[in-house]
């Protein structure tokens, strides 16, 4: 550097138009002394510079992994219990639902009719348990307590492990909710419309209906899918009340189990909005054997269709009992149908979404007879969803009796679920 | 029980006959990736768009509680990006991979399902409707999602991770814009 300087000095004084300004050859040196001494100041300070700079990336990478590590913890403490499994019990998660009914026709009531737990647990990624447990109607009360008597019911709805056989296949033993129907397996009140489940469901197909037993599923890439599923029967051994479908549920409760039952379901997803789906169930006899000389079994059939396009919906559901033997046929009872439509349509508005619905409902639980006994629905009413989660509903529904007066029930309704 | 015997027999032949099925495989997020960038010269690094106060609140308007992470992930190439997304379902999360382009979804999969209902979701019949949906003025999807009965609650999950990623999009752009 310094020869540098003094060889870029020398050049210049040799010029021949060096004029006599110039500063002498000892001022020229004192300047390119001074001018080193300054270069070499600059170079220590870039040294530095370049040192401090070196230091405060190696803080600043250390910053960085120490801000990375926190997030991962933080994330990894709101990941365990967002539902992966985690929070007081790796593996267990918990959701429900809950309905407020008041109704107002021959009879005014207000009843909270359901609250339901979920505790599902994942044993691993292949075995997992469902369960449901559900109070009705707010109050269980002992009986023999004296006390007025409650209608109040404790209920275990659901208890099944499932085990993933495949991607696509499934296969479960324990308590669980037979596929047929629409709402018999879904039927949080915000994914329905209506206070009251519909008629059909109700009397016809008696959900909420739970079996116990074995079942399959599998499922299509196409939208198909199939389930079959082997498991407790009907029962009532009473002759009057043989073929009262929604009474001879067991519920699984020291169940008889002399006579069981095949339901099998297969469901067409494949079109865009439209489930299409028909379920087939054999009981061997809904008397469990306690009939002299006579076999009651039972068929059930039942097809339906939910199509949804944009804010549209329709839903028909058909269903049929068709029960053996004289005693069933004393009553009626051997032929049983229902059937109903339900267009809706829901939109969104500012704070949530807003549905209308009417429904049109046939119901016949002893069509097996000459006597009138069909009763009609009809349903007019409203969804309010604040949140996708929370429901509330009002709705009047008209009665046509057969053989009754006809009722107006006007009802509303709140739901949730979580 | 003539009929009974019948019905069993149908229902094992109906078993025989879907066990003949070949299953389909999950799609691991790292394959989603390839897939979505198999033009590019790789799967790009990812990046991490942090969650800032703002940000928060719209995720919060979208899902309905915060997303439970402060940074997400995601890749991006061009007008690409991709995101892989959880959100619960009826009582367990599902895993999404989603690809945005130019403002609208291009492609959303399912990669892991684990609840026990509404499987519908996690097949291209359900999915294909999302692909070219934006965010309308409200920051609604720019279209409907036609549901699946029995389904609600996954096609909600579904629907909301379509919102998000959209939104996600238009965030780090912003962001990016000079």
């Amino acid at each position: 550097m310094k020869w540098g300087v003094a060889a870029g000095v020398s050049a210049l004084l040799s010029g021949a138009a060096m004029a006599d300004t110039l500063p002498s050859a000892e001022e020229m040196w004192a300047l390119i002394q001074k001018q080193q001494k300054q270069i070499d100041e600059l170079s220590r300070s870039l040294a530095t510079a370049t040192e401090r700079t070196a230091q405060v990336d190696a803080r600043t990478k250390s910053v960085e992994q120490k801000v990375e590590a926190t997030s991962a913890h933080v994330e990894s403490l709101a990941t365990e219990t967002a539902g992966k499994g985690g929070g007081l019990i790796e593996g267990t998660t918990i959701g429900g639902y809950g309905e407020l009914h008041y109704n107002s026709g021959p009879t005014d009531m207000i009843d909270f009719h359901r609250f339901v737990l979920f505790v599902n647990h994942d044993f691993n990624e292949k075995m997992r348990l469902v369960s449901e447990l559900e109070v009705e109607h707010a109050l269980v009360k002992n009986a023999s307590t004296g006390q007025p008597g409650s209608t109040g019911e404790l209920e275990l709805e659901q208890a099944y492990v499932e085990f993933d056989l495949t991607a696509q296949s499934q296969a479960k033993a324990g308590l669980f909710l037979l596929p047929i129907g629409i709402l018999n397996e879904t039927h949080e009140p915000a994914t329905f419309y209506g206070v009251e489940r519909n008629k059909v469901e109700s009397d016809i197909i008696p959900t909420t209906w739970w079996e116990g037993g074995v079942a399959y599923s599998r499922q299509f890439e196409s939208g198909l899918s199939y389930d079959v599923a082997v498991h407790s029967g009907l029962t009532k051994t009473a002759g009057a009340d043989l073929g009262d479908i929604r009474k001879s549920r067991q519920k699984v409760a020291s169940a008889d189990a002399q006579d069981g039952a095949v339901t099998s379901r297969v469901k067409y997803t494949g079109i865009k909005g439209l489930t299409l789906a028909t379920s087939v169930q054999y009981q061997q006899d809904i008397a469990q054997s306690t009939l002299a000389r006579e076999n009651a079994d039972a068929l059930l059939t039942s097809v339906h269709a939910d199509w949804r396009k944009g804010g549209f919906g329709l839903r028909a559901l058909y269903a049929r009992w068709d029960i053996n033997g004289p005693t069933a046929q004393s009553t009626g009872r051997d032929v049983q149908y229902g059937y109903y439509i339900e267009p809706s349509y829901r939109f969104p508005i500012s704070v949530g979404e807003l549905g209308f619905f009417a429904r049109y409902s046939v119901v016949d639980n002893q069509a097996g007879n000459s006597a009138a006994s069909e009763k009609r629905y009809t349903d007019l009413g409203v969804n309010y969803w604040p949140h996708a989660q929370i429901v509330l509903k009002a709705d009047v529904q008209f009665v046509d009796n057969p053989t009754a007066i006809d009722e107006e029930i006007f009802s509303l309704g709140l739901g949730f679920q979580f | 029980m003539k009929a009974f015997r019948l019905l069993i027999a149908w229902n094992i032949g109906l078993l025989a006959w879907v066990a003949r099925a070949e299953d389909d495989v999950y799609l691991a997020p790292e394959r989603f990736l390839e897939e979505t960038f198999v033009e590019a010269a790789g799967v790009p690094a990812p990046q991490l768009v942090w969650l800032t106060k703002e940000a928060r609140e719209q995720v919060r308007s979208i899902l309905g509680h915060d997303y439970p992470s402060m940074r997400i992930r995601y890749w991006s190439a061009g007008a690409r990006t991709a995101w892989i997304l959880e959100e619960v379902g009826k009582t367990k999360p599902i895993t999404m991979g989603l690809v945005v382009a130019g403002g609208r979804l291009e492609r959303i999969k399912v990669l892991i399902y684990r609840e026990s209902h509404g499987w519908e979701v996690k097949y291209p019949f359900f999915t294909d409707q999302f692909n070219g949906i934006g965010l309308d003025a409200s920051g609604r999807l720019s279209r409907p999602i036609d549901g699946i009965s029995g389904a609600t609650l996954s096609v909600n999950a579904l629907t909301k991770l379509g919102r998000l990623a959209l939104f996600l999009d238009a965030f780090v752009r912003k962001a990016q814009a000079p």
